[in-house]
């Protein structure tokens, strides 16, 4: 689990929640740079379909990707509510289109279980681990695979 | 910090040799390389590296003879001193990689050096000592400490005492002189000491009366007397001037070298009065026989390259904000006369110099550059039995630090090209009438904006029928292809063409001038050829000054607003429908001044969906070196402006056919159009 080792084992360790493709994925917040609203983009020519383009994040080029699409569960279509969460592994940071931002949980490394793994999937599963919440499944992305894909 | 210290020193000793080549009498040029060698034999000593001191001191040794005049430097000696300075950059190379250098290649260049060295049994047996026993601080200070005391005698003997009497009158104020400006101009050439005779100031009610100021001054400089008054040459009329030399007799027992001594005949104080003119025209002439200029180091600062390039992304960022607030401004319409326009156009001009200013910082003459390329010539002269010299232009041009770092293999490898392929050997040239020895022309220098580096030999010219039966045998041409001269030239650019019917060590492995071109591209330059056939070949490369910023036109290509790079368009036309004509089923060319040009379509090269209908239709003329002239079809062009440029890789990846992106002025990204990328996709 790369996007976890950095905290220590006894620590809560703080994870931002959001919902893409009407799933629910969450992200160390330590990992996590920005929040911004959806703004309209520039194209990039050439590119696969969860690529949306790049946009200026106070004068840095950064790609913006459709979460959603990118996992498989269709395009995410663009609103009011949208945001884009910018994120940063290593030197790297990228931008993910998301439907929206649900809430910050503090978790022990203990409640996150493994991933499990299911025979039938085609899609590159980007998740690392799995929360229990509230009854909900809470999906924890590797940030390194979204990042390199 | 030895190995910082040791590559100017190198810088230094390349330089001189070149410099001595063509003057091998110039005592200054042999002492400042014997002061090189001796400089990195006092620093590796300190840190050890006994390889090098070693070698150096061989080296040292013999430029010693020179400097002692009991050696003549005749071609074969400079020859083995153009090599001992290479071993030299490879030994110093060496040690800073810490890796093992080419013994052989060594010992090689020690059995060249050797038969100039003269027995001095007492330096040896001092030298032994030092590589015995690693100790080298005391032979050091054993060494260094009489040659450096005979070099500042030098520079001492050199210069002058002068006293000058001044005295000004009204006259002089009149006219407008002011003798401040003249002893700023004085202080240029020596230190300056300026008395005023306080006697002969004049009180204040009386200043409108007839009064003489008197001054003394005493100037210590390395300028003779004719220099010195050709400061006052303006005011000659106006006032009176003694001049009085005093050359200094403090070092004439300390002569231990006959090396400078162009004052010391001059031992008597001698007065010109410069009143009188003709003293003045006869004092002149002497001013013919002036020393050699002696160069003058200038102040320099070293800065870590990361604050430099840091302070660099700012401006760039303070380049976009201007444009930003510009725009904000500009939505509000206020009018022209508004203060707030006047501080934009000041914010916008300073902001233009900052950026310059910092740019500067990164530009760096092309010299070191250059001064390794002679090596190269040599080394390739050699390997292949040529006979070849290298003559710089420009070497003070300047240009980015990265296309220095960067255009070194380029060049390396177009120089290589020149001698192996380019010129012929010495038995071929005479017979054509030519020097035996072939000429490799390395030159830089900025033209409208950019910088133009060339590699041109006097060799046999491009064999254009070689080149193209070469192109068809490889299947890159099809053989009945009628290609202009200029096309096959630039065949010698395709992947995977080498003329070289046996491949030499040398070059001619078959990665050629493609990789020299993508290269140059990568830089955002081009590279064409140009060749007279029996007269040599002429390889210019034209780099845009600087990286980070360039020159655009903002357009938009399916609402997408784009940039194009000024420097890849020739020109920009607006075509009406009767000027297109369609050929087989959706190729369009558009007709320009009596020619068919092709027509890309930017948007559909994008694959971006587009769906304007316009009547008249815009079009951006560039030019590929392969595939000719070319018309891009785009929706509009908006504006011409300087962008800083953003590279995509380090965030993202590279994209086909957009080479970076910029930031706009309303803040949005904008892609950087690779003209060239799009004509050879679109081509092949």
């Amino acid at each position: 689990m790369p996007s976890v080792t950095e905290t220590n084992l006894d620590v809560n360790q703080e994870f931002v929640t959001f919902s893409a493709g009407n799933q629910i994925f969450c992200v160390p917040i330590t990992h996590i740079r920005e929040i911004r609203r959806w703004t309209s983009v520039t194209i990039l020519p050439h590119t696969p379909s969860d690529v949306l383009g790049v946009m200026n994040l106070r004068g840095n080029v950064i790609p913006i990707i459709d979460l959603s699409q990118r996992f498989g569960l269709g395009p995410t279509e663009t609103g009011e509510r949208n945001v884009v969460i910018i994120a940063i592994h290593g030197k790297n940071s990228i931008g993910m289109l998301v439907q929206s931002v649900s809430e910050i949980l503090s978790l022990h490394k203990s409640e996150i279980q493994d991933t499990v793994e299911v025979p039938t999937s085609s899609h590159p599963t980007f998740v690392t681990g799995i929360i229990s919440n509230n009854e909900n499944m809470i999906r924890v992305i590797d940030l390194a695979s979204v990042l390199d894909g | 910090m030895f190995f910082e210290e040791a590559e100017e020193l190198l810088e230094a000793l390349t330089e001189g040799l070149g410099e001595l080549e063509n003057d091998t009498q110039n005592m200054d040029v042999v002492n400042a390389v014997f002061r090189a060698v001796h400089s990195i034999k006092g620093g590796a000593g300190a840190f050890a590296l006994d390889d090098l001191v070693d070698f150096a001191h061989k080296f040292e040794t013999v430029m010693d003879q020179i400097r002692g005049q009991s050696l003549d430097i005749d071609s074969d000696l400079m020859r083995v001193l153009h090599k001992s300075g290479d071993q030299l950059c490879d030994l110093v190379e060496a040690a800073r990689d810490d890796t093992a250098f080419d013994v052989d290649a060594r010992n090689n260049t020690l059995r060249e050096l050797e038969p100039y060295l003269d027995e001095i049994p007492d330096e040896e047996i001092a030298f032994d000592s030092l590589s015995l026993e690693f100790d080298a601080a005391p032979i050091q200070d054993l060494e260094s400490i009489p040659i450096e005391t005979v070099e500042t005698d030098l520079e001492e003997r050199t210069k002058n005492i002068y006293f000058i009497k001044l005295e000004t009158n009204n006259k002089l104020y009149q006219i407008g002189h002011e003798p401040l400006y003249l002893f700023d101009q004085l202080s240029e050439l020596g230190e300056i000491d300026i008395h005023l005779d306080e006697t002969s100031v004049p009180k204040f009610n009386e200043l409108e009366k007839d009064h003489h100021l008197s001054w003394k001054i005493k100037i210590s400089s390395v300028h003779k007397e004719p220099e010195i008054l050709s400061v006052f040459e303006f005011i000659v009329d106006l006032c009176n001037i003694d001049i009085t030399k005093e050359a200094s007799h403090l070092y004439e027992s300390n002569i231990s070298s006959d090396i400078i001594e162009p004052n010391i005949n001059e031992k008597n104080p001698k007065i010109i009065n410069l009143d009188e003119k003709k003293d003045f025209s006869t004092a002149r002439p002497s001013s013919n026989q002036k020393p050699p200029e002696t160069k003058t180091q200038k102040a320099t600062l070293r800065v870590d390259l990361e604050r430099v390039d840091r302070l660099i992304n700012n401006v760039g960022e303070l380049i976009i904000n201007q444009a930003m607030i510009n725009q904000c401004v500009e939505k509000l319409q206020l009018p022209p006369t508004s203060q707030i326009m006047n501080e934009i156009e000041e914010y916008k001009l300073l902001a233009r110099d900052i950026q310059e200013g910092v740019m500067a910082i990164r530009a760096q003459p092309v010299k070191p550059l250059f001064q390794r390329m002679g090596r190269i010539v040599r080394e390739a002269a050699e390997a292949t039995g040529k006979k070849a010299r290298l003559v710089t232009i420009g070497e003070s041009t300047e240009v980015d630090k990265t296309f220095i770092e960067r255009l070194a293999d380029p060049l390396t490898h177009m120089i290589r090209n020149a001698i192996d392929h380019g010129l012929e050997d010495s038995i071929n040239r005479e017979d054509a009438g030519k020097n035996p020895v072939g000429t490799i022309h390395l030159s830089a220098v900025h033209r409208s904006g950019n910088v133009i580096l060339e590699v041109s030999d006097d060799g046999a010219g491009i064999n254009r029928k070689r080149v193209q039966e070469k192109a068809i045998a490889k299947g890159l041409i099809s053989s009945d292809a009628e290609l202009t001269d200029n096309e096959i030239d630039n065949l010698l650019f395709l992947p995977g063409f080498s003329t070289a019917s046996q491949v030499s060590s040398l070059s001619g492995r078959g990665v050629g001038m493609d990789v020299v071109k993508n290269a140059v591209q990568q830089l955002g330059g081009r590279i064409s050829v140009t060749s007279n056939f029996g007269k040599g070949s002429t390889f210019s490369i034209v780099l845009p000054l600087t990286l980070a910023v360039m020159d655009g036109f903002v357009i938009s290509v399916a609402n997408q607003t784009m940039v194009v790079p000024i420097s890849s368009i020739i020109e920009t036309v607006a075509a009406s429908r009767n000027s297109i004509h369609t050929i087989g089923q959706d190729e369009r060319l558009l007709f320009l001044r009596g020619k068919y040009i092709p027509i890309i379509n930017i948007a559909d090269s994008l694959k971006l969906s587009h769906s304007h209908q316009q009547d008249i239709k815009n079009y951006l003329i560039v030019k590929n070196e392969s595939f000719g002239a070319c018309a891009l079809e785009i929706q509009e062009i908006h504006d011409q402006r300087q962008i800083v440029v953003k590279n995509l890789e380090t965030q993202y990846c590279s994209i086909p056919e957009i080479s970076a992106a910029t930031i706009l002025g309303d803040g949005k990204i904008a892609l950087i159009l690779d003209t060239d990328e799009i004509t050879r996709r679109n081509f092949s």
